[in-house]
């Protein structure tokens, strides 16, 4: 597949292309914060930025989903049946996502579509209607480190396409058919582009100061990892309010409830946290994860140990860095890696 | 290194040295900018971690709730009397801690200076004197301290510790300049429509991540009302009856027991102000039972006596 060029000021008839079939969400700012919204045109679009506040996970795994609903009478005759939602009606375009957040959706294909016959039907069919357009990154914030877990600022996987800034134009790669298809009309990129491009990458990466290290961590045995003496500290300050997991690309666990109201009902999945003690209380009363050593503990083994094993390698963690800038209690993953991996 | 920093941790030494204590509860320096660790010595080389600058914004009275042994606290006016708050609760046995009162000079709010770069990088924020210098990627900038100040400091009424066992440093003015009363005054100029959409504004943004009841020390029930199902008083989404339950009830709840430290508002990730509504529950107590919560372990707490000559009784 060839690189093309786009200048930024045809950006706007290429959104605008976009958005004739399906609906395009983007980063845009509000105030000091950058959130997703949707976009019709290249009015609001930026491209200095570091990444969204929120994680755009929300879009194939929303924080509240109603899976299915029903009438709440069981006089009715359709009464207490649950009756599906309708699946996605329009494809939607993901516009200037991080490559650090499109490989962690790679990671969730392996949680929620662990076998090809039974997925996850609510991610998989917003994940197979959704194409992914990523921006790489130029100027790396303090607490990024995805260049040490399988990931970097212009990383590919999971990605339609990648768009490099290179001032006045774009260079787009594409990288799978779709992204193929969205370029047909744009132009070969000049040599120069494809050079300044690659110098780029280089320079983002090497921008990238903080690192993690898991060598330590991926050879020992998984109990003995467990009874590392340093999880014996690393929970104190935190106080379990699972703000880290909300924020995380690649936190994925959930609850589901039956909500009801007069005459309607519905089952819907929220996220929820290991965070919380709440989480793994069982009904006989008995807590597996009781402590808040526990619990914390098992933030980090899941994704450092148990995934890795289990998911054939894959890191729950892309090194995006948000729940170290949104910790109240400043519990920074890469410490605790690095502690984990003494 | 500031002089409080350096007697904290000469004294916080010495303490588990003498073996005085078990641990001292103090902060560490944080690895982000403007975020300090609650942070647990229990060694004198430990000790030497211990910071006090204007980023210490956590609740640390939230960390001697049900602990064993005996622990030295670093606390500041708040701090102290939500201390004060949890002996008055059974929370916390005055013989279990020993309280180092420090003199606040005002927590930074870091919201207030994220807010003032948008789409900035902060890399590092210094305390110099009255100022903050505020270092990005490509940017440095000084300003001053005051105005980045968190809300809750401007109209604190009681900066110095009002229990200890021990003073670090000089103790200071006891007010943040602020008048407190014009905190809830916007509230009492709004008609009940108004005010209501100024609170559905107000936790529009809010994930119900529990940050602020989490590390706020008078949430300490075992099951708090969000968390019981059986029977379930609150849906888990983010509809909106339900978030505003939460933190209408947890408003309440702390009437008469809330002191302020704004350690709620510090914590929520997205910037929320919860205090508006505390704020306006604690003029009431205080104007209707002038009252106000942790200065003194004898007063009992109005809303947990029953007094025939209560305001409410006698109309
Ligand atoms: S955000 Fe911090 S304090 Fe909250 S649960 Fe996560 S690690 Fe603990
Ligand atoms: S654990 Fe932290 S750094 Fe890693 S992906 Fe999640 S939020 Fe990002
Ligand atoms: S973690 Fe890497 S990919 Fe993600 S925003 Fe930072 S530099 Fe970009
Ligand atoms: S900390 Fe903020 S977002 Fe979290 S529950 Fe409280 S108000 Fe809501
Ligand atoms: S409600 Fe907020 S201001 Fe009041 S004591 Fe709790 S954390 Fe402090």
């Amino acid at each position: 597949m060839h690189d093309k060029i786009i200048a930024k000021k045809d950006l706007d008839s290429f959104v605008r292309s976009l958005a004739q079939s399906r609906d395009v969400f983007a980063p845009v700012r509000d105030k000091a914060s950058m959130g997703w919204a949707q976009i019709d045109s290249a009015d609001n679009l930026e491209f200095d930025f570091l990444n969204t506040d929120f994680s755009p996970k929300a879009f194939f795994f929303p924080q509240n989903e109603r899976l299915m609903h029903f009438t709440n009478s069981s006089r009715d005759e359709d009464g207490m049946i649950m009756e599906e939602e309708p699946p996605r009606d329009r494809e939607q375009v993901l516009l200037n996502i991080r490559p650090c957040d499109a490989k962690a959706f790679c990671v969730l294909d392996l949680v929620f579509c662990q076998d090809e016959n039974a997925p996850d039907v609510y991610w998989k069919d917003k994940r197979d209607k959704t194409v992914l357009i990523g921006l790489a990154c130029k100027a790396p914030c303090p607490t990024c480190f995805c260049t040490s877990v399988n990931c970097g600022p212009h990383h590919e996987e999971g990605l339609d396409m990648l768009l490099v800034d290179l001032g006045e134009d774009l260079l787009a790669r594409p990288l799978t058919d779709k992204g193929q298809e969205l370029a047909a009309d744009l132009q070969d990129a000049p040599q120069e582009a494809v050079d300044q491009a690659a110098g780029q990458k280089k320079a983002s990466e090497e921008a990238i100061t903080s690192t993690v290290d898991m060598s330590k961590i991926n050879e020992r045995p998984v109990l003995e990892e467990y009874e590392h003496p340093y999880f014996d500290r690393v929970f104190e300050a935190c106080i379990n309010c699972g703000t880290c997991t909300f924020y995380c690309p690649t936190c994925h666990c959930f609850d589901i409830q039956d909500e009801t109201q007069d005459e309607f009902g519905h089952r819907v999945r929220n996220w929820d946290t290991c965070m919380s003690w709440l989480f793994t209380h069982h009904t006989s009363g008995h807590n597996p994860r009781g402590t808040k050593k526990d619990r914390v503990r098992q933030r980090f083994m899941h994704k450092f140990k148990y995934m890795p094993i289990k998911l054939g390698g894959a890191i729950g963690c892309v090194g995006c860095g948000r729940c170290t800038r949104k910790c109240p209690v400043n519990i920074d993953v890469r410490t605790v890696v690095n502690s984990m991996n003494e | 290194m500031n002089e409080i920093t350096r007697q904290l941790r000469e004294r916080a030494k010495q303490l588990l040295q003498e073996g005085t204590v078990d641990c001292v509860i103090g902060y560490a320096q944080g690895s982000v900018p403007m975020q300090e660790q609650p942070f647990f010595a229990y060694t004198p080389e430990e000790a030497d971690k211990l910071v006090w600058t204007g980023f210490c914004t956590n609740n640390l009275a939230n960390f001697l709730i049900k602990r064993s042994g005996k622990n030295a606290v670093v606390a500041q006016g708040c701090v102290s009397r939500n201390i004060v708050g949890l002996i008055k609760e059974n929370q916390v046995q005055r013989e279990n801690v020993y309280i180092l009162g420090v003199h606040s000079p005002g927590m930074i709010d870091a919201h207030k200076v994220q807010n003032h770069f948008p789409g900035k990088t902060i890399v590092q924020v210094e305390e110099d004197g009255k100022d903050i210098v505020v270092q990005g990627m490509d940017f440095e900038e000084r300003l001053p301290r005051k105005k980045f100040k968190r809300d809750n400091c401007f109209t604190c009424t009681h900066r110095n510790a009002v229990l200890y066992d021990e003073f670090i440093g000089e103790e200071g003015p006891q007010t943040g300049g602020g008048k407190i009363d014009n905190v809830a005054a916007p509230w009492e100029k709004l008609d009940s429509d108004q005010r209501w959409e100024a609170f559905e504004q107000t936790f529009k943004d809010c994930i119900r991540c529990y940050a602020c009841r989490n590390v706020c020390p008078l949430c300490y029930c075992d099951v708090c009302f969000v968390d019981e199902n059986n029977p379930q008083w609150v849906g888990k989404s983010l509809h909106e009856p339900d978030v505003y339950t939460f933190h209408i009830l947890r408003a309440f709840h702390c009437a008469g027991r809330c002191t302020d430290c704004g350690a709620c508002e510090s914590a929520c990730p997205v910037g929320i102000k919860m205090r508006r509504l505390t704020s306006k529950i604690e003029k009431d107590i205080r104007q209707l039972y002038g009252y106000q919560p942790g200065l003194d372990l004898e007063t009992p707490a109005p809303l947990s006596l029953y007094q025939p000559n209560d305001p409410d009784v006698a109309e």
